[in-house]
């Protein structure tokens, strides 16, 4: 949203508006993502070099990923991706003028926190504002998965889910739920009863 | 910045392990197709096809020109691709990869090298007299002066995986679904009448060809059908199958990839003979459902 002094605040993206006390949002179904800083993401590694890595986040450019960039490393100690590897990441810096940078701690404990390369598992992608949907904790759907089996998922806010469950199985039902959510033309009480006769 | 990023290690190896299992990302079987839908326009010959969330847009324009100077019986048909960065990031304007060429090569030979369309029926005045008299016979040359050219715009909106066959789809419903005005030709002189006076006349077609792709995917090579984007960019390889519901094959493309054993190849042919059968049935479902809800006749 833009506002400019002395006049009213327009929205400069289509989307429903959502407002909270003195907050207002507009909230989008884009799939494009930009980077914003703090944000959690899910990249992948297209480019190593020796002091920093080349993520694509699904933005308009690729991000820079600090080598250094995670919990207890050091010269002699880091850890080694490969190309094709997905990290779950924080973006660090974001403004218009320059490649995005993301870290893979937490900014004030630099500690891990569930940042850093995900393995195995399987990565799909949503919109951004499913995305939201499921970091949203009052929402149905995670919930009402976690139900049925045990599974493990990083949520990314630029438009991609990791999962990871038991079976693979188990990890195409997560994925397809999500998906479903995903697709407008599927209701909530749609994906919710695929998910009750979901059989793993 | 037109890219295609490499699938992730974490999915190529989730979907290698998963089809060795039989199992699909989207929860189909490896020799399963996704939801396929047609839709048809306002406008005669507009028809939007859609395989799961692939979506194409099939239009068909006419009109009347001369015809080529070696032809000069035949009607022209112009198959026109048109790849834009709106159905993938992947995609650029005016510089087609391989791949983009590829498919519509394919799509060329399904249509028009399989001789789909009858393109003799598109000429309009063949026995416009030339007054050159034949040096032996002494009869007059006659040379076909006017014909019909059929402009086949295909456009693709979304690709979620198997363009072609979505393509090859939305173009046999759009050229039997299009209709060319009539045109009544009363010794050397055509008159063309307008929808409003005579009913457009719908295009003479020999049989329907239709396209079906299958990738080979994981370790063992399993042949899956109606590949998904992704499948499409893990793949080893990529066979399509063009062939008509009389079980008659005009296309079989491989090029490239792993090699196929001959009686997978053949087993291949026959899933691909009874999807065409299907996409068969729901496109003369379709044409039947919409000319019901459309007055095309004048009287």
């Amino acid at each position: 949203m833009l506002h400019t002094p002395g006049n009213p605040v327009t929205a400069h993206r289509p989307g429903v508006l959502h407002s909270k006390k003195q907050q207002h949002w507009v909230e989008t179904e884009s799939r494009r993502y930009i980077p914003a800083p703090q944000e959690s993401v899910i990249g992948v590694i297209v480019h190593r070099s020796a002091e920093a890595y080349r993520v694509d986040l699904g933005s308009a450019h690729l991000a820079t990923l600090d080598a250094l960039a995670f919990e207890g490393a050091t010269k002699r100690n880091r850890p080694a991706l490969k190309v094709g590897n997905l990290v779950y990441a924080r973006v660090s810096l974001a403004n218009r003028d320059m490649d995005p940078e993301l870290e893979c701690f937490d900014a004030t404990t630099r500690k891990a926190d569930g940042f850093g390369e995900l393995k195995d598992g399987f990565m799909v992608e949503c919109s951004l504002g499913t995305c939201r949907k499921l970091l949203d904790s009052t929402h149905f759907l995670l919930p009402a998965l976690a139900q049925k089996f045990p599974f493990e998922v990083a949520v990314g806010v630029n438009g991609r889910v990791w999962v990871r469950a038991g079976s693979t199985k188990a990890t195409i039902g997560v994925s397809r739920a999500i998906q479903m959510l995903d697709n407008r033309r599927t209701s909530d009480e749609e994906v919710a009863s695929y998910i009750q006769q979901m059989d793993v | 910045m037109p890219r295609d990023v490499e699938p992730s290690i974490n999915q190529r190896d989730f979907i290698f392990s998963a089809i060795q299992q039989g199992l699909r990302v989207d929860g189909r079987s490896p020799l399963q197709a996704r939801k396929t839908t047609i839709r048809f326009g306002n406008s005669l010959g507009w028809v939007e096809c859609s395989i799961g969330e692939t979506r194409v847009v099939a239009q068909i324009s006419a009109t009347v020109t001369r015809p080529y100077f070696d032809r000069p019986f035949e009607g022209i048909i112009v198959i026109h691709t048109e790849f834009s960065p709106m159905a993938s990031s992947a995609y650029e304007t005016g510089r087609p990869s391989e791949e983009e060429i590829t498919m519509a090569r394919i799509l060329e030979k399904t249509i028009r090298r399989s001789e789909a369309l009858d393109r003799e029926a598109l000429c309009i005045l063949a026995g416009q007299k030339v007054s050159v008299p034949h040096r032996e016979t002494n009869t007059k040359i006659v040379r076909g002066q006017q014909v019909w050219t059929l402009r086949l715009t295909i456009q693709f909106l979304a690709d979620e995986g198997n363009l072609l066959d979505c393509a090859c789809m939305a173009a046999m419903a759009a050229l039997r679904h299009f209709r060319k005005p009539e045109v009544e030709v009363v010794g050397d002189e055509a008159t063309m009448f307008s929808p409003e006076e005579r009913a457009p006349v719908p295009l003479a077609l020999h049989h329907q060809p239709l396209c079906v792709s299958f990738v080979s995917l994981g370790p063992r090579n399993t042949p899956v059908m109606d590949p998904s984007r992704l499948e499409e960019q893990l793949a080893h390889g990529k066979m399509t199958i063009s062939l008509n519901a009389q079980k008659e094959i005009c296309v079989l493309q491989k090029a490239g990839g792993v090699a196929l054993p001959a009686d997978e190849v053949l087993h291949a042919v026959n899933v691909a003979v009874s999807r065409v059968r299907d996409m068969s049935d729901l496109l003369n479902r379709s044409l039947e459902e919409d000319s019901r809800t459309r007055v095309i006749e004048v009287r």
